[in-house]
């Protein structure tokens, strides 16, 4: 693989807190890797900018192996950057080109407020799962782990819901600012086993309900949050999650619904 | 919970827009089916029995109530969606993805369809209006063959009829699709026989309507 070294411009959405308008600055950062990642790109430059006694700029990242869901960067218009199926932290430099300008935002949705530049508060995300992302089981001794059995595919398909990280690039993505994706991949890999269908009909009503109280928009099947998974969650969980919701409202729900 | 709180959902809209949406496409087969009677060419005789039979039965008069109060909760509905979508991102992004992540016409369902709209009040303003009117005042039904045949004579006119059905064409590539999503009905057996379908009716039924008035404008049939 070729490896080379270049320099870019950085226009970075700075925001001091939840209240103050933000804006963009204009960065310039030298002497670039081919070989660093998105990130390391971002420290590189608050290193130069801790140098020149100004504050660096403020970005969400913990694990930098593509599996936490803490980072979370708006990239020329692409949530996590160009790469399909990549966090913003595996995306690597070699993508971009000496001289390039490169446009970095926030997510942006009325659910997910700016706390401080590139930082968004996701605990909407938490409070739907407090509203029904759960099994309910008694305390006791750990039950085997084949004590059920569950069939290969099923197994399969709830591991593939599973995947979500919970990063919100769905909700930056969607037109509408839509959490669908996020939700129907949680009741998704619930939904499938057998551990998930005591509580089936009230999980799904909750969670929507708590969506739609966070404020993000409703789905209109678009597909945009699709194509900018980082984990290739699938549109075919928010046709179950449809299907689950229908399944509680035409059995007449739960007595424990909201 | 009750009907209404399901119905009220982000969810529970969307199965209004689904529903209402699945019937303004069975609408679509039988008014094309039925207008689609003057390509027999036999001076509209076999149309002229259908259309009254649609104009005068009772049962078809009183779906026809239902056929206008589904489509204005469709409208309606559609456009607080859109609004209250709108809302959900108070600062917009710099740059957007555009077309790379999505269609342009599953972004534009709100515009397509006020498009549709206008056409709508054009095209009942022609042909449905003056017929109702005519019937409830005692005055009979009117013959909208030789209505269609002298109105299609214009230019612009004819533009109007095309414009609107390519504006149906797309809302419906989405919209047919997307109504079986919200239903949830599209699973990974059914999903590309729903996709093939959909596009299939997007493209024949607004071509089938749009060959009328281009079919009186050039004297196919007279």
């Amino acid at each position: 693989m070729e490896h080379n070294s270049m320099n870019l411009t950085l226009k970075v959405w700075k925001q001091k807190n939840k209240n103050e308008k933000g804006r963009f600055e204009t960065y310039q950062v030298k002497g670039i890797s081919s070989e660093m990642s998105f990130l390391e790109m971002f420290d590189v430059l608050n290193e130069q900018l801790i140098a020149e006694g100004k504050e660096p700029i403020a970005f969400d990242h913990d694990c930098r192996e593509g599996i936490c869901g803490m980072c979370s960067m708006y990239i020329n218009g692409r949530a996590h950057g160009p790469w399909h199926h990549t966090t913003t932290c595996q995306l690597h430099m070699r993508e971009y080109k000496d001289g390039d300008t490169i446009v970095v935002e926030p997510w942006r949705a009325s659910a997910f407020p700016v706390i401080k530049d590139l930082v968004v508060d996701r605990q909407a995300f938490d409070r739907i799962i407090q509203a029904g992302g759960y099994v309910s089981v008694n305390t006791g001794n750990a039950v085997d782990a084949n004590a059920i059995p569950i069939e290969k595919h099923s197994a399969d398909e709830a591991f593939a819901s599973a995947a979500c990280i919970g990063c919100g690039a769905c909700v930056a993505a969607c037109p509408n600012a839509s959490a669908m994706l996020f939700v129907s991949a949680k009741v998704s890999h619930l939904a499938m086993l057998p551990q998930g269908d005591p509580e089936r009909k009230i999980r799904a009503v909750n969670m929507v309900q708590q969506m739609d109280k966070e404020g993000f928009g409703s789905c209109t099947n678009i597909g945009a949050c699709e194509a900018e998974c980082p984990k290739g969650i699938s549109l075919e969980n928010i046709a179950r999650l449809n299907r689950e919701y229908l399944g509680s409202m035409l059995s007449g729900g739960s007595q424990n619904s909201i | 919970m009750s009907w209404k709180n399901y119905f009220s959902t982000s969810i529970g809209k969307k199965i209004q827009m689904s529903l209402t949406g699945l019937f303004l496409i069975l609408f679509l087969i039988v008014h094309c089916y039925i207008n689609a009677q003057i390509f027999w060419n036999d001076g509209g005789e076999k149309f002229k029995e259908a259309a009254h039979f649609m104009g005068t039965n009772f049962v078809i008069r009183t779906i026809e109530i239902g056929l206008f109060a589904f489509l204005i909760l469709h409208m309606v509905q559609g456009l607080l969606l859109w609004s209250r979508n709108r809302a959900r991102r108070n600062t917009r992004y710099a740059v957007s993805a555009g077309n790379a992540t999505s269609k342009w016409y599953s972004r534009s369902m709100a515009l397509l369809g006020t498009l549709i709209l206008l056409f709508l009040v054009v095209h009942l303003n022609a042909f449905w209006g003056p017929n109702r009117l005519s019937q409830t005042t005692g005055h009979g039904e009117l013959d909208l063959y030789v209505m269609m045949r002298d109105e299609f004579q214009s230019v612009g006119f004819v533009a109007i009829y095309v414009f609107g059905c390519i504006s149906l064409a797309w809302h419906l590539v989405h919209g047919f699709y997307s109504s079986f999503q919200t239903l949830g009905l599209t699973t990974n057996k059914y999903k590309t026989i729903i996709h093939g379908v959909g596009i299939g009716f997007s493209i024949i039924v607004p071509l089938i309507f749009a060959l009328m008035p281009i079919a009186f404008f050039m004297g196919w049939i007279s």
